[in-house]
């Protein structure tokens, strides 16, 4: 019982990576006898790719939001699927736990109505479509490439344990760990300085106390 | 089939805690606010002190009728409900009341990452009935508890993170196993934090601004009748008995006790989070309702640097015993 490790290091895009990679794992593996767990990793990916189709097509704002919550968790099934258990929590933790719900917060300060948006629609829609596939296409090329001949054994103890993650992210992948961590600072240090400078300008009466605390998550 | 028969057990168990508890919960609010208050509260239902208003109560909402407003999103304004009471179903899987695998639902190997992952899920449904039920209150309310979310999470999440560095492990019942008595002082900052960041999660007053009734109605829950308001009541019930239930198992040393600790674990367990519960309820006659920017300057400028300097306390001391 294994499925390729190269589907566990799947980012936020590509449910469409976990569908196609699962089915090139399949094929040097017994296509015609999948196991449990492969099946339901298949169904899986297929909800969260139709979940994010729908994000994407839906003319109503706030529902795009709530599928994306169903992509999101989709995807945390997968890691789970996986043994991903660690990956999986922080998923749901900081993606549908966060940033979802500061996606909604945005949408309903501003623009939120019942119903369709007639000008939710962008005119720059091919090229949208044409970045995306490129992101995912070498997102795809990239983890096969790199994971085609490994395999990880479900039957056995869990490769994404806490234990484990914490120890390879603290070892073998300390340094870039640490490069993110800078890189999300300075994200921070710059979202606190744009949003002070933009209430200085106009209004001095009102403490920018919202954009700060959009900056530091 | 041994297999089945005991999940199966402990999902019934889990289940029914999960129905019950909250009951004793709102039993136990009644009546402990009507004495503070110099009151009797309920007096007649069931005979003996009114025990079973809340029985009545939920006859009640049962036959009341399901309204949809005109102007909502029907299906997202049906589905709230369920999406604000179940994730505390799924943590309160998690939570251990006694040694051993006999105690708990379901160990959870990060199991402090899935109860704080999943309790945050909870609070989508807050956020759906607001913006659903075309109702500017609601929506305040929605926006309110948005804010509010996101400024508690980060306190709970740091202070959760310390209680992990001084155990060694993110599991619940790992970190229960490890604890000593004197983690008590040294945690004790971080234990207020969380309980009073999760109080604010919960929107238990004083940090019920999200449905401040003097000023948005009943927020994001003003439209809902019958059923699914009561869910929603449930919800805040069930997440009292999660949070004292955390709280306990995170800083409170769970089913350590200083005596009879073989065997009766699960009454300290039990016990440390009643007396938390009555700690939520007594808040609650105790304090006035803050202010919006308040609670958010309660949060950032007090909460979170508190639980920064926990941290730093909790490594230096790993650090100084190792």
């Amino acid at each position: 019982m294994s499925l390729a490790v190269a589907t566990a290091t799947l980012t936020g895009r590509a449910a469409a990576t976990a569908a196609q990679a699962t089915t090139t794992a399949a094929d040097t593996r017994g296509f015609l006898s999948p196991t449990g767990v492969e099946i339901a990793f298949l169904l899986v990916g297929l909800v969260t790719l139709g979940a994010a189709v729908v994000t994407v097509t839906t003319r109503q704002l706030v529902h795009a939001a709530l599928w994306l919550v169903v992509a999101l968790g989709g995807l945390a099934v997968e890691y789970l699927l996986l043994t991903a258990e660690f990956i999986a929590w922080v998923q749901v933790l900081i993606y549908v736990g966060s940033v979802v719900v500061l996606l909604l917060f945005g949408l309903m300060l501003t623009k939120a109505p019942i119903g369709r948006s007639p000008d939710a629609d962008s005119g720059n829609r091919w090229a949208a479509l044409t970045v995306a596939v490129a992101a995912a296409a070498a997102l795809v090329w990239v983890v096969v490439d790199a994971f085609r001949t490994t395999w990880i054994d479900l039957d056995g103890a869990a490769a994404g344990s806490t234990a484990v993650t914490g120890a390879s992210l603290f070892q073998s992948w300390v340094l870039p760990f640490e490069a993110l961590s800078v890189l999300l600072l300075a994200a921070l240090v710059g979202a606190i300085v744009l949003s002070r400078k933009a209430a200085a300008d106009e209004q001095p009466t009102q403490p920018p106390r919202k954009e700060r605390k959009e900056g530091a998550r | 089939m041994n297999d089945v028969l005991d999940v199966t057990l402990r999902l019934l168990i889990v289940f029914v805690v999960f129905l019950t508890f909250p009951l004793i919960i709102g039993q136990t609010e009644h009546k402990v606010m009507a004495h503070m208050q110099g009151r009797l509260g309920p007096m007649y239902a069931g005979g003996f002190h009114g025990w079973a208003q809340l029985v009545a109560d939920g006859v009640k909402f049962a036959q009341k009728e399901d309204i949809v407003p005109a102007g909502a999103d029907r299906r997202i304004f049906q589905l709230a409900p369920a999406v604000a009471l179940l994730p505390y179903l799924l943590v309160l899987l998690a939570i251990p009341i006694g040694p051993g695998e006999g105690a708990v639902g379901e160990v959870i190997d990060a199991g402090v990452f899935f109860v704080l992952a999943v309790m945050g899920v909870g609070v989508l449904g807050s956020l759906m009935a607001g913006w659903a039920s075309a109702n500017k209150f609601s929506l305040l309310g929605g926006l309110r508890t948005a804010a509010q979310l996101l400024a508690y999470e980060l306190p709970m999440l740091l202070t959760a993170a310390s209680v992990a560095m001084a155990a060694g492990t993110v599991s619940l019942p790992g970190i229960v196993d490890a604890f000593e008595w004197w983690w008590l002082p040294w945690q004790i900052v971080g234990a207020i934090v969380f309980f009073v960041a999760g109080l604010a999660e919960l929107q238990r007053p004083p940090f019920d601004m999200p449905v401040a009734d003097s000023e948005i109605i009943f927020g994001a829950y003003t439209e809902y009748t019958g059923l699914r308001f009561a869910l929603f009541l449930l919800a805040e019930y069930a997440g009292i008995i999660v949070l004292c239930g955390l709280t306990t198992v995170l800083f409170l040393g769970g089913w350590h006790g200083p005596w009879g600790a073989d065997g009766l674990g699960w009454v300290w367990t039990l016990l440390k989070t009643a007396i938390l519960a009555f700690v939520v309820i007594w808040l609650r006659v105790t304090y006035p309702r803050l202010r919006e920017d308040q609670l958010q300057k309660f949060s950032w400028t007090l909460l979170v640097p508190l639980s920064l300097a926990q941290i730093a306390l909790t490594g230096v001391v790993k650090v100084v015993i190792q």
